[in-house]
């Protein structure tokens, strides 16, 4: 009875907890459709999670785009299939790898910062100054950084994507001998406008769920530095997670 | 006139405000005092609507706060100006960027007429020349100056201090008490302060009022609290560990 009763217990807050979140992004999501548009406030976070994630994405992405190159390469090569290089190193990027890798290394790199930077806009008290100003901090704080979120992240995954298929072209072609026609034609013949479609969801969802986690993270931190810090770990770790549970779940709607 | 009315709040099971009852007439200025941790700063966010009361009202200007819709709250808020304890200034933000923001965001003024204002407030806070500098860059005293120049920006009816002068020296203590009785007579609010600086406060409040266990214990000018009879409040205020008020060390 009392280990139902402690089950019953953590489920009610379980509940509770994702049902907070949810009153949370349709509360902040309203402010995005009301002006005034916070349009300065939208560039900046555009250049925070955006521009300045750029050389990490560049790094990460022409690394993945090597690594599965020179896989690929000696695993087709024992049944002969060395051409399809181009292709699987672009479906698998394109599909699968842009998205989800860009994603968490966004929510690495600018995610948990985020979580920071509101969290100690809270304990601050500079959210409630926000809120005693009559300003809604949801409007100020919460919705540029989502939009933001929604515009950037698409874009840094086609970043990604593209810098790796160069990286595996890097690998394949100047390394391991392949033609150059071979990997490009193979590609162009394999990848289909749904398989970018597809990438392009993932990435417009991962945008929304690594914002919405790491800013009602920031927003309901705990007291003082230890909150903060836990507040940005569950945000990197929900987010993380959340991330490869989404990408199963829009893989296999998608298939 | 703001009027408290049986004001209750307690968080986690615990007790802080226990039927608080205040009136606090227009223009004057107000200090509230108490034992650390003894539910002041939570009374003033009860005033702008920072928090809700489990249970009592809080009536600003003949309408309850605690009633109001999130918009009709708005539109009270701005009557108010809000100097927090640590300053809350936008770290992002310059120092003009702070001071101008309640007005760029709150009214229609022009960049000039709002430059004009920034500059005529740092001078009111004795800051003229810090414009650029980022909060990050100055001393507490000078965070707390800013933050008043940034709560008077838009001229507010109530001011509302929470605990402007702790960790200051006592001149810097002293500016900044200078500086709230300087700009009250040039703006005229009502001011409503929390406070742990006795005797200075003295010299600032027209009242004061001690909060005790939740409620409060004592209301009067500092005439009246510096000659009090009451026990509780000679042991604050002379700061002796032996009497009703238990501390740490008495424990």
């Amino acid at each position: 009875m009392r280990y139902l009763r402690i089950l019953g217990t953590w489920v009610l807050s379980v509940l509770r907890e994702m049902g907070h979140m949810l009153i949370f992004l349709v509360h902040s999501f309203s402010f995005a459709f009301i002006p005034p548009f916070k349009f300065r406030v939208l560039l900046r976070e555009i250049r925070f999670i955006g521009t300045r994630s750029m050389t990490v994405i560049f790094l990460m992405g022409s690394f993945t785009g090597m690594v599965l190159a020179l896989q690929v390469f000696y695993t087709l090569r024992k049944v002969g299939s060395e051409a399809m290089v181009g292709p699987a190193v672009a479906l698998s990027l394109i599909r699968e790898l842009g998205p989800v890798l860009s994603a968490l290394t966004i929510t690495g790199r600018a995610g948990s910062a985020l979580t920071a930077e509101i969290g100690i806009m809270r304990i601050s008290e500079q959210i409630d100054a926000l809120t005693a100003m009559a300003l809604n901090p949801l409007r100020y704080l919460i919705i540029p950084k989502m939009m933001a979120a929604i515009i950037v992240f698409p874009l840094l995954t086609a970043l990604y994507d593209v810098v790796g298929i160069y990286g595996g072209y890097f690998v394949g072609v100047k390394m391991l001998g392949l033609s150059s026609g071979t990997y490009f034609s193979e590609m162009k013949h394999w990848v289909e406008m749904k398989d970018i479609i597809i990438g392009t969801y993932k990435s417009l969802a991962f945008g929304v769920l690594v914002l919405w986690v790491c800013c009602y993270k920031g927003f309901y931190t705990g007291y003082g530095a230890e909150g903060v810090s836990k507040a940005t770990t569950e945000a990197v770790v929900m987010s993380s997670i959340l991330i490869l549970v989404s990408d199963y779940v829009i893989g296999s709607l998608f298939l | 006139m703001i009027e408290i009315v049986n004001l209750h709040k307690s968080f986690n099971g615990q007790k802080v405000l226990n039927g608080v009852n205040l009136s606090i007439p227009k223009g004057e200025l107000i200090a509230i005092i108490g034992e650390s941790g003894g539910g002041k700063s939570v009374l003033l966010k009860h005033l702008i609507g920072l928090l809700r009361p489990d249970k009592g009202s809080v009536v600003v200007d003949g309408e309850d706060i605690t009633k109001l819709s999130r918009k009709e709250l708005d539109l009270m808020r701005e009557k108010f100006g809000v100097v927090f304890q640590g300053g809350a200034l936008f770290d992002s933000f310059t120092i003009y960027e702070n001071i101008a923001f309640p007005l760029r965001e709150k009214t229609r003024l022009s960049e000039a007429e709002i430059h004009e204002k920034v500059e005529e407030s740092l001078e009111d806070v004795g800051l003229k020349g810090i414009e650029e500098k980022y909060p990050a860059e100055l001393s507490g005293g000078m965070k707390k100056r800013v933050a008043l120049a940034r709560a008077l920006i838009t001229e507010p009816k109530i001011v509302l201090f929470d605990e402007p002068t702790t960790g200051l020296d006592p001149i810097k203590l002293h500016a900044i008490h200078k500086l709230i009785v300087d700009t009250r007579r040039k703006y005229g609010f009502t001011g409503v302060m929390i406070s742990h600086d006795i005797p200075e406060i003295y010299e600032v409040a027209d009242r004061i009022a001690f909060l005790f266990e939740g409620m409060i214990e004592v209301a009067g000018t500092p005439e009246e609290i510096v000659h009090s009879e009451d026990r509780i409040v000679r042991q604050f205020i002379t700061g002796s560990l032996s009497g009703p008020i238990k501390t740490d060390h008495s424990m």
